[in-house]
């Protein structure tokens, strides 16, 4: 009889109990690690450029500037990984903390109140919930009316007026810093809470239909998965988290106008995107997204201190999110063509396009100078 | 032997026929929700129904209509450009510092100049798009910061206003040579050339193509890239034509200018019927929506509903309309059936 000879776990064998081999490069190559890779290089620079960066005190201040956008953030990964989208967040926002408001002026406990308000919000978000999957209408035009309508509602609440007087047990909830230690509270809120849909997304079966769902849509459902209901539950969360994120705004400004957080909803959709969250659906995690919060309260706040507004620095922000996505993209496909093949009219029209703006830069420059010397 | 109809001839006719049906029935829809909003509004402010609202109402929308036009095409190819309030903003900003250096600058050459500059402006993300692969609400959401972010390094903050513009742009909008303000003259004449663009040239129906069918279009032998970088030129293109005639209507340009547009622009060419997964939309349907919207806004004001109310009320109606028209297009499916 022959010796068998056990198979070694390098043979050719088609199925082994081990995953392939990867080299330490490769297991770095995720999106996450590159957003890692760049807090610390913003970390760096901005060391370099502002004493006052590492300032604790600092820090512990600009990061509550960031914390409503992250609470409003954390069901947006939900939403965006199956697919979908929620503009109204932001407006949404905005109705919870004016119907809040308005009550209080009227004279109504602020807990009451906020509690109305969170039930408004709410409210507000399974109005979008029933809309896209009941009447099964895209979520983009459906979250674009609510976008007007819960704004509008806003200000038909407090018109314009603004809702002043909080007592400090409820500005506590913006400003106030958790013990004696420097980090807020809305920190330590939005830190819990993140904590609990990562659970919920990447450790339960929920979580799994998510992806599913944003991957193919048409599969799950005949798979059996309750795709109606979930999509309904998340545009709900999507409106409480909105509505709580709205209170802890009127809590930290200690007021609130009908105008609150408008167009944050293109900040939290750019965080959620940068966190490597495919836009698409079915792809990105949530400590993606958390990291890329990071990264860009990180960049606006070391812009802040070399005195670079808001609105340029939405700039150096656009770029980013463009560059993200385009960089890698563009990396695959220079590795993938083995020869470059440098035809002259591609030539020419690469320097035709480069030549038309830099024009346009040389023309931005030169139309500005008079008017900005004279005055 | 006599070459049979092959059927994909016979079912693309019948398709074409109910898709007609649809834009057809979409159009009789919105028209009869305009009717039926024009005299509920007459019944409660007479002076509605006045030649001189009219034309008011038709000033306040001309803009709207030109740049929701251009993101029809856009929303057709199945992408978006939220980037139309941040163009229309910068191309503003520059065109009035120009004229207001060189105030003897012929009314025809700042035009030209808005357009230009935003034709680059949409050409960048024409290219982003589809050299960079980088899907449109990113690429134009991008944008849509970097160009607003611009405007404030561009002016510093400053603003142009009234006293620094010179007369000749001021009129642009406004002269009435032909008894209609100008500016809504322009605004058809966009409305007809794209009308035209859209239906009798070869292009324009690849730009359908591409919306309904991109593999399919590619595979019929049409440039998918070339139509995408052109949408979204031309979009950049007619938001420079809107910013030139902002800045002459409104007589200023800030750094706000044009703030939240966008949505506008979207919000008009949804209601008039434009699919937002791509393939359908007329230019008829695109301007009745604008029109809905400015009846909608003009009506609010003369029945004295509070302004602040008004926001509401345009966001219900776009809900109303969505809904509406999912109700009539789920009932056409099912008599076909």
């Amino acid at each position: 009889m022959k010796a068998q000879t056990v198979p070694e776990a390098k043979s050719a064998s088609l199925i082994s109990e081990f995953p392939p081999p990867r080299s330490l490069l490769s297991r770095f190559q995720r999106w996450e690690w590159m957003l890692v890779g760049l807090i610390l290089l913003d970390v760096l620079i901005n060391i370099r450029l502002s004493p006052h960066f590492l300032d604790a005190r600092n820090l512990s201040r600009t990061s509550s500037d960031f914390m409503e956008i992250g609470l409003m953030m954390l069901p947006m990964v939900f939403i965006i990984i199956s697919g979908n989208i929620d503009l109204s967040v932001a407006s949404n926002m905005g109705m919870s903390a004016s119907f809040m408001g308005l009550l209080h002026n009227q004279g109504v406990d602020i807990w009451a109140a906020a509690l109305a308000g969170l039930l408004l919000g709410t409210l507000g978000g399974m109005l979008n919930g029933y809309l896209v999957s009941r009447i099964k209408l895209p979520s983009l035009v459906v979250t674009l009316g609510t976008y007007a309508f819960y704004r509008g509602i806003a200000y038909g609440f407090l018109g314009d007026q603004a809702a002043r007087g909080y007592p400090k047990a409820f500005t506590y909830f913006g400003q106030g810093r958790v013990f004696d230690t420097l980090v807020p509270f809305s920190v330590v809120l939005f830190i819990v809470m993140a904590i609990l849909f990562g659970l919920a997304l990447h450790r339960t079966t929920f979580g799994r239909y998510l992806y599913a769902i944003g991957s193919n849509e048409n599969a799950t459902l005949y798979s059996g998965v309750p795709v109606a209901r979930i999509k309904f539950i998340i545009y709900t969360l999507s409106g409480f988290m909105a509505a709580l994120a709205g209170l802890i705004l009127a809590a930290r400004f200690g007021s609130t106008r009908p105008d609150i957080g408008t167009g944050l909803e293109l900040s939290v959709i750019t965080a959620v995107v940068l966190g490597g969250v495919d836009i698409n659906g079915g792809k990105g995690t949530l400590p993606g997204a958390v990291l890329s919060l990071l990264l860009i309260g990180l960049m606006r706040f070391g812009m802040g201190l070399l005195n670079i507004q808001g609105q340029v620095q939405g700039i150096v922000i656009g770029l980013l999110l463009i560059l993200s996505i385009l960089l890698p993209g563009v990396a695959q496909q220079i590795s993938s063509v083995r020869k470059l093949q440098w035809q002259g009219r591609t030539v020419l029209t690469a320097l035709g396009v480069i030549a038309i703006f830099v024009l346009f830069f040389v023309f931005f420059f030169w139309s500005r100078a008079p008017v900005i010397a004279g005055g | 032997m006599t070459v049979q109809n092959p059927p994909a001839a016979r079912s693309s006719l019948s398709r074409d026929g109910l898709l007609w049906t649809l834009i057809r029935f979409r159009e009789a829809g919105i028209s009869l929700f305009i009717l039926i909003l024009v005299v509920a509004v007459t019944l409660r402010a007479p002076s509605f129904l006045t030649l001189d609202n009219f034309k008011d109402i038709l000033l306040n929308i001309s803009i709207l209509a030109i740049v929701a036009l251009a993101q029809t095409m856009v929303i057709i190819t199945h992408g978006i450009d939220l980037s139309v309030s941040s163009m229309i903003g910068l191309v503003a900003m520059m065109v009035a510092f120009v004229v207001k250096e060189n105030p003897n600058m012929p009314v025809i050459l700042s035009v030209a100049l808005g357009m230009a500059l935003g034709a680059v402006l949409g050409s960048f993300n024409g290219l982003i798009i589809t050299f960079g692969k980088v899907p449109p609400i990113i690429a134009t959401l991008g944008t849509l910061s970097i160009y607003r972010g611009l405007v404030f390094y561009y002016s510093q903050g400053t603003w142009i206003n009234s006293f620094e513009l010179p007369a000749g742009i001021k009129l642009l909008s406004k002269g009435t040579p032909l008894g209609l303000p100008n500016i809504v003259i322009v605004a058809i004449l966009v409305a007809v050339i794209v009308y035209f663009f859209l239906n009798y040239t070869r292009t324009g129906r690849d730009i359908y193509a591409v919306g309904s069918n991109p593999e399919a279009a590619q595979f019929a032998g049409i440039r998918k890239q070339r139509i995408t970088f052109l949408v979204y030129l031309i979009s950049g293109l007619l938001s420079g034509l809107a910013a030139v005639l902002w800045v002459s209507r409104f007589e200023s340009a800030q750094t706000n200018t044009a703030l939240g547009f966008e949505l506008q622009t979207v919000a008009a060419s949804v209601v008039g019927g434009v699919s937002i997964s791509g393939g359908v939309g007329t230019v008829t349907g695109v301007l009745l929506g604008a029109l809905l919207l400015g009846i909608i806004q003009n009506s609010l004001t003369l029945i004295r509903i509070s302004p602040f109310w008004q926001l509401a009320a345009q966001g219900l109606l776009i809900l109303v309309a969505v809904i509406s028209d999912k109700w009539i297009l789920s009932r056409v499916e099912r008599n076909r059936k």
